[in-house]
């Protein structure tokens, strides 16, 4: 069994509550930091344990907060975010919702170090049953001294809150967030400046996931050595995956960074292999937007090694033969998946969720999911396929936030990978199996 | 102040000052074309991403080029920056890019669009597109919404550039109408039937790039191209009363904010300069507009004065940009 | 665009609702309850008949003092707010990649005939509407429909039966806020 950090406690009853989530060892990271270190000690473990954001882009823990602005006398805010709607993605909700106190804690022992007056956990609308579940912990630290002014006799005043979006992935992208939480609409915001100089209300913030937040808890109860150890090279400690698709296993499993591709998807302690006994046929490691690899590439690296569950390992290769860890959404096809069809699912959702500010994406998204369609109705050209290539390379790149990357990506990996799947669609169309593709409703109507 | 090269040519400016209006300060040839951009609107610009340029030199202290081309008008100089317009392969290609998306969803109906011949889209497809499009599908469409008896909104025809919408928040103190839904989905609009109803709403009309907000009482009287801008003024309590009028013979058909060689409006005017005052004697007359921006005008009916002979090229006044403001 | 119908009664929130609303402000720093918008339009469909009408939303304009343009242009983003009427139940089934491997595409036509209303519509007696979503993060327990505020996973036709038959009483339009428990703030 591998090292578990996070999920070690997970299986014992009653680990939702307080007391045994005390019992248990619970907010020790909180004594030991208001009551045995500053603020910049803390950030310093954070920065020797070479934690990396779990959010998707993987930019180094302890660097972010050491960026955040503190100028005199203005609020600093520790947002962190719950919004967690990439496709293939289930951790956070996993983690919030079995053991809230861990982020609670980790919320608290974040916010000390970076001197912030208050923190908000924006969590996605649709998640609204946790919504309850993390208000219970948090008022549950309240009542034990957790949180509230002068938390332990040391002087630190922290209130944490709980803010509910309402259904929009983009407000994953921190700005958008930070935007949403000011109750706007979720439109990212135009960079430079970045939240640790002017975030939330226009003051220093610094955005971190739940499961990020979550690892910071053992790094201070053990030391960020002690946390760097476990793992491989730049990927230490351990990272949630959520895995999906055609396997025997679907779940959320706490993995050490290192293990092998293959070990996860066949091994019993993981995915526990393909389902119905069937052939792997392609993988997308770290939720929608990295790009999908064919078995023989997610197994293997360019130089013909194992390929490991790691930053680096997973993006060997580059985008020619690579991908990415990103949020850690690890949705796995067997042999009967069509490729071409499940490109249209993600096409439809980064359709539907660009907040339309810019034009290449607002534009481009909704004319791949319109030439996609088109191809799956048996419609479609060879044409269509350079024109889908040509359409994600003009997206690419040139949008305001990450977003119209993502829309990209899938469909560049898609191609690359699987051309001749695209071309079967054209060639074949009189035979092609008569399916309903489901284009987005926005506003229901009435029968 | 910092020194920044564009195109081959240098420039020092000063230090805030974005690569936007370091290219118009050199000149027409380097500066970027932009639709979402408007210098005298806080916040403005970064949408629509038709002036986006290559930074092959971020300055002299870190002299590494920019990863992704950047949106000019949102983007400061720094000293010793290299940036590529149109010299810059991959600057052209986004923007054929950017333009085809631009046209992807606009109607095709410039023959009976009040804004053609001043449009920022015709010049920007003219001139930076490619010529044929590639999209079999059904354009989206919206319903025309009527927002008074001034204003005509044309949603099918907007390219959500955010002008209209800062231009309410920022000179005006009840704005009405914004953007909804969202994604390929937005729409300019008001939501319930509304009017927008406010002694600067006519400016609404002016900053819009296409012709998706128009005047009611200048639609269909006349191509714009028939009609000759004259710069005037009144004294007004309310603006500075600097206006262009656009004549048709003897007639006023039109009033609207000067704009700059950019099309630009310089000073937003009232509602009582532009809605009530059309005839010819409620203004002192300076003389003839300059024309240079827009091709079709100029080229149809009279004297062109040459791109930028006419204008002091410095003037252009950079605009601090301040951000998490503005929608 | 939608025309506003003079309306029989005035939309209020009730002073629990109120009461609520004074709480979820005061999360947020003074002269920033523009915060409290989203939590607040929440609070109003749940009350308001599970759907914004352009009444409610002026009402959570009047409440948080806002314009009512910004009411409507964060309410027409989200998803989640309903700008029509929307049946006692609303059924919405995710069909993003992960759904869609495990058969989220058949669990609709099945619901779809079940009910005899397609994608995005109301059964006639208003008990029912049906919308496809995307990715509600139980990719790994796929497929899976959301009612209320319950998620239903792993789903089988049995199974969607058996929840559909068990809802055919129930008003789920504010289950959503039910669970949801603010007092300690
Ligand atoms: C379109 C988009 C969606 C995103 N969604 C999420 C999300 O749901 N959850 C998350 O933690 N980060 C998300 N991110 C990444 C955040 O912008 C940000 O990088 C992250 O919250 C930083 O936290 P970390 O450093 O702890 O990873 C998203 C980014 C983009 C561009
Ligand atoms: S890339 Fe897409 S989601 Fe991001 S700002 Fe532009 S339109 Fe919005
Ligand atoms: S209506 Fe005109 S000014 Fe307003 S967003 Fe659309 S194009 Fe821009
Ligand atoms: S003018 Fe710069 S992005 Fe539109
Ligand atoms: S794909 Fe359906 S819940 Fe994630």
């Amino acid at each position: 069994m591998g090292k578990k950090l996070l999920l070690a406690y997970d299986h014992v009853p009653g680990i939702k509550g307080f007391e045994v989530y005390r019992a248990n060892g619970g907010y020790k990271s909180v004594e030991k930091a208001v009551k045995t270190m500053s603020p910049d000690a803390v950030v310093e473990e954070v920065k020797k344990s070479g934690l990396r954001g779990r959010g998707g882009a993987g930019f180094p823990t302890g660097m972010k907060w050491s960026f955040l602005a503190k100028p005199e006398g203005v609020a600093r805010y520790l947002v962190c975010n719950a919004d967690e709607s990439e496709p293939g993605t289930f951790k956070d909700r996993y983690l919030m919702s079995r053991i809230p106190h861990i982020l609670v804690e980790g919320m608290i022992t974040s916010g000390f170090a970076l001197g912030a007056t208050a923190g908000y956990i924006y969590i996605r609308g649709e998640y609204f049953y946790i919504v309850s579940i993390l208000e219970k912990a948090i008022e549950e630290a309240y009542a034990n001294g957790f949180l509230g002014k002068n938390i332990l006799g040391s002087g630190f005043n922290y209130d944490l809150y709980v803010h509910v979006g309402a259904g929009a992935y983009i407000c994953g992208e921190e700005t958008a967030l930070l935007e949403s939480l000011e109750g706007k609409r979720g439109n990212p915001r135009i960079k430079p400046p970045f939240p640790a100089i002017a975030g939330l209300y226009g003051c220093p913030t610094v955005v971190n996931n739940v499961e990020t937040i979550a690892a910071v808890v053992p790094i201070i109860n053990d030391g960020g050595e002690a946390y760097a150890a476990v793992g491989i090279g730049k990927s230490a400690g351990t990272k949630l995956i959520s895995a999906s698709g055609h396997i025997n296993k679907p779940g959320v499993y706490e993995i050490e960074m290192g293990i092998t591709v293959e070990d996860f998807i066949y091994s019993d302690e993981y995915c526990g292999g393909i389902k119905n006994g069937k052939k792997l046929k392609a993988v997308v490691a770290g939720g929608s937007s990295v790009p999908i690899l064919p078995a023989d590439k997610i197994l293997t690296t360019p130089s013909g090694e194992k390929r490991l569950m790691s930053y680096e390992s997973l993006a060997d290769g580059g985008f020619a033969s690579g991908t990415m860890l990103g949020s850690g959404g690890f949705i796995v096809m067997d042999e009967t998946a069509s490729v071409v069809e499940n490109l249209h699912t993600f096409a439809r959702f980064y359709h539907h969720e660009s907040c339309g500010q810019c034009s290449p994406c607002r534009e481009g998204t909704g004319w791949m999911e319109k030439i996609l369609h088109k191809i799956l109705d048996g419609h479609g050209t060879m044409e269509d396929i350079e024109l889908l290539w040509e359409i994600q390379s003009k997206i690419e790149g040139n949008t305001i936030c990450p977003l119209g990357d993502a829309a990209a990506w899938p469909v560049a990996s898609a191609i690359r990978h699987f051309r001749s799947e695209f071309e079967e669609y054209v060639k074949n169309s009189n035979n092609l199996k008569k399916v309903r593709h489901y284009d987005s409703v926005n506003q229901l109507v009435s029968a | 102040m910092a020194k920044v090269t564009i195109d081959g040519k240098t420039i020092e400016v000063a230090d805030g000052t974005t690569i936007l209006q370091a290219a118009r300060m050199i000149g027409p040839d380097v500066a970027p074309p932009t639709m979402c951009y408007h210098s005298k609107l806080k916040t403005s610009g970064g949408y629509c991403r038709t002036c986006l340029v290559e930074v092959t030199k971020g300055s002299e202290k870190d002299p590494r080029p920019m990863p992704k081309l950047v949106a000019s008008c949102r983007t400061n100089v720094m000293d010793g920056m290299e940036v590529g317009n149109l010299t810059s392969p991959k600057v052209i290609e986004a923007r054929k890019g950017v333009v085809e998306f631009l046209l992807l969803n606009h109607p095709l109906d410039c023959p009976i669009c009040d804004q053609a011949g001043e449009c920022h889209l015709q010049d920007l497809g003219y001139e930076h597109g490619s010529a044929k499009t590639r999209t079999d599908f059904e354009r989206r469409t919206f319903e025309k919404i009527s927002l008074g008896d001034k204003i005509q909104l044309h949603m099918t025809r907007c390219i959500l550039c955010y002008r209209c919408v800062k231009v309410a928040d920022q000179i005006t103190d009840n704005r009405v109408h914004g953007v909804l839904n969202r994604g390929d989905h937005s729409e300019i609009s008001t939501y319930i039937e509304n009017v927008i109803d406010n002694d600067f709403s006519g400016n609404v009309i002016d900053v819009c790039p296409v012709g998706a907000l128009t005047d009611k009482t200048f639609r269909f009287k006349s191509r714009v191209w028939f009609t000759k801008p004259v710069c005037a003024h009144r004294n007004c309590d309310k603006c500075s009363g600097k206006v262009h009028l656009w004549y048709k013979g003897e007639e006023v058909l039109r009033v609207t904010g000067r704009k700059d060689q950019w099309g630009e409006v310089e000073e937003f005017i009232c509602n009582t300069c532009r809605f009530d005052k059309k005839k010819t004697s409620d203004w002192e007359i300076d003389g003839p507009a300059p024309v240079n921006r827009h091709s079709v005008i100029s080229a149809n009916h009279y004297q062109t004065l040459k791109m930028g002979s006419e204008f002091k090229l410095n003037d252009v006044k950079p605009l601090s940009i301040t951000e998490g403001e503005g929608s | 665009m939608l025309k506003i119908e003079p309306m029989e009664n005035e939309v209020k929130f009730n002073s629990e609702s109120l009461a609520v609303i004074e709480k979820i402000v005061a999360r947020y720093p003074d002269g920033k309850h523009k915060s409290a918008l989203i939590p607040v339009l929440h609070l109003a469909q749940a009350e308001f008949e599970g759907w914004l009408s352009p009444a409610a939303m002026d009402e959570v304009a009047r409440v948080l003092n806002l314009k009512p343009i910004e009411v409507y242009e964060v309410a027409s983003f989200y998803t989640m707010f309903n700008l029509n009427p929307v049946g006692k139940c609303l059924i919405e089934v995710c069909r993003t990649s992960s759904c869609w491997l495990r058969g989220a595409n058949e669990i609709v036509e099945h619901i779809e005939k079940k009910l005899n209303i397609k994608d995005g519509e109301t059964t006639a007696d208003g008990m029912f509407s049906l919308k496809t979503v995307e990715c509600l993060g139980s990719c790994g327990t796929a497929p899976m429909m959301m009612i209320g505020a319950q998620f239903h996973e792993n789903l089988t036709y049995e199974k969607v039966d058996t929840i559909l038959d068990s809802c055919k009483t129930e008003n789920k339009r504010k289950t959503y806020f039910d669970n949801v428990n603010i007092e300690h703030y």
